[in-house]
């Protein structure tokens, strides 16, 4: 773990730069990690990021089928607007966790 | 009479129909078992099909051989569960009371789920091995194939026995081998996981495997669509890979009656409580194996092992003492690498695959994260031990918790 200062604020991340306390996230932040994973955020991004937080503090798992079917995004929308890897984007930019994989 | 149900007749629900029918008291509990279909597939063999070590006749055998005197077996598909009424809804209109519920309906492959899977090429030049039926068309296929591109894909987690595809291309790499005909067939293995497997070590170990055999690795592809005139399968992100013949490990989805009954998640995996195997709203609903959305391998071994966790909660639970008993999502796999040889990995939700021997510790007879004959011998015995001990829900000599002795750090 570590602190790094995005958007003026100093915030805990992990390793891989995602925040640790999903509490410290603001839409700032946001726009700055975004910048750094070569998105440039919109209304549509901010929608998909509210889903994205509003299920993880539901304590649900997040998959690209579920974003699929939120009735925001479609799958193919989801990977245009967080290109190569959006699950991994998405969440890093959202302030939650990374999803793991437990197979 | 109180009435324990089980939903579902396969590995799991049979294991809980041996033992709970050995634990409560006939005069006191009737026990009943639904499933939609009378015949029982030892999937773990369906794997061999395709290379001809196996034939159909090899992995079938009824379900009624499996179950024990004083269950009632009734074959009939399930319509839904309504939890608040402690009741389920057979097919046919039957309505079921229960006072406990056990839910082992499994999951089933849906390549439905994915555009142009099920196309003119499916069972031609597409298929699966997870099927029965796939899997003897693909060993028809092979006999007469003159090779080409051979690209395996797992469409999306969860799906059941996660290293069967492994297995899947390291048996293809030594088939065409021993044909003489391994220069003519480009294997590719395609998948949604940043690489060869989930977990640091067995992901290296497994990753250098696939380098040695030659085996190409696409890792990150979530598979949007198949191309059937131009042979290609093509992900969200727009890569395209071409093939000759694809070998699809199709979307995993729990029963429908899950979803009718608001039981599960978005693929209708029942929601269940990690540790106890609790549905998690309802505390008289108990689910096991590949039907919970538990985070662990969907596989027979972690069934094994929950059965004696789902065993000792479920008397708790009648006897109206707390539950004791607490799942570690323990998995244990054997991985044929191909040649006659094998190797095993043995984990839980906390501690992933490790080096060392099992079961004793220094001793084994297997190898952990190892290639020898022995663990390849382990797997064909496994076959035998299935259909006699497993089912019949006895006792192996393996902890159903996982044991760090044996494991190197």
């Amino acid at each position: 773990m570590s602190i790094k200062t995005i958007a003026g604020v100093d915030i805990n991340v992990n390793d891989e730069g995602y925040m640790e306390d999903a509490s410290q996230w603001t839409k700032e932040i946001a726009k700055e990690i975004a910048k750094e994973e070569g998105v440039e955020l919109s209304d549509k991004h901010f929608e998909v990021i509210e889903f994205v937080r509003g299920k993880v503090a539901a304590g649900e798992g997040l998959t690209i089928r579920g974003i699929g079917k939120s009735g925001v995004v479609n799958a193919k929308e989801f990977y245009a607007l967080f290109p190569g890897a959006p699950l991994k984007k998405a969440t890093k930019i959202s302030g939650v966790p990374k999803p793991t994989s437990c197979i | 009479m109180k009435k324990l149900l089980i939903l579902g007749a396969g590995t799991a629900g049979t294991m809980m129909a041996n033992k709970m029918r050995k634990t409560l008291s006939r005069t006191e509990w009737d026990i009943t078992i639904v499933d939609q279909f009378k015949t029982h597939y030892y999937q773990p063999g369906f794997l061999f099909i395709p290379f001809g070590i196996y034939k159909k006749s090899d992995v079938v055998k009824p379900k009624n051989d499996f179950f024990p005197v004083g269950v009632n077996v009734i074959f009939s598909e399930i319509d839904k569960i309504e939890p608040n009424d402690n009741r389920v809804i057979l097919a046919d209109g039957v309505s079921l009371k229960y006072d406990y519920l056990l839910i082992a309906t499994g999951t089933r492959t849906a390549p439905e789920e994915t555009e142009g899977l099920k196309g003119k090429l499916w069972y031609k030049e597409i298929f699966d091995f997870y099927t029965i039926d796939g899997a003897v068309a693909l060993a028809d296929f092979f006999k007469t194939w003159k090779g080409g591109k051979l690209v395996v894909n797992i469409t999306e987690l969860p799906y059941k026995c996660p290293v069967a595809p492994l297995e899947f291309v390291f048996f293809a790499d030594a088939f065409f081998t021993e044909r003489g005909m391994r220069d003519k067939v480009e294997i590719t293995y395609v998948t949604p996981l940043p690489g060869a497997f989930t977990k640091p070590r067995a992901t290296k170990m497994l990753g250098e495997l696939l380098e040695q055999k030659n085996i190409n690795i696409v890792p990150d592809f979530n598979i949007s669509e198949v191309d059937n005139d131009n042979k290609k399968i093509i992900d969200f992100g727009g890569t395209e890979i071409p093939f000759d013949c694809l070998v699809t490990i199709p979307t995993n989805l729990g029963a429908d009656c899950i979803e009718t009954s608001g039981l599960g998640d978005d693929m209708n995996f029942v929601k269940t409580d990690k540790y106890t195997l609790q549905q998690v709203d309802y505390n008289n609903i108990y689910v096991i194996g590949d039907a919970a959305n538990i985070p662990t391998s969907k596989a027979g071994s972690v069934a094994h092992f929950a059965a004696e966790i789902v065993e000792e909660n479920l008397l708790c639970a009648i006897e109206g003492r707390e539950l004791t008993a607490n799942f570690d999502g323990h998995a244990n796999c054997y991985i044929e690498t191909g040649y006659g040889k094998g190797t095993l990995i043995d984990f839980n939700y906390d501690t992933e695959p490790l080096p060392g021997s099992f079961p004793f510790p220094g001793l084994g007879p297997f190898g952990l994260l190892k290639v020898t004959r022995t663990n390849h011998y382990g797997k064909l015995l496994f076959r035998w031990i299935y259909w006699h001990i497993l089912l019949k829900g006895k006792d192996m000599p393996i902890e159903s918790e996982m044991q760090m002795a044996g494991k190197k750090l």
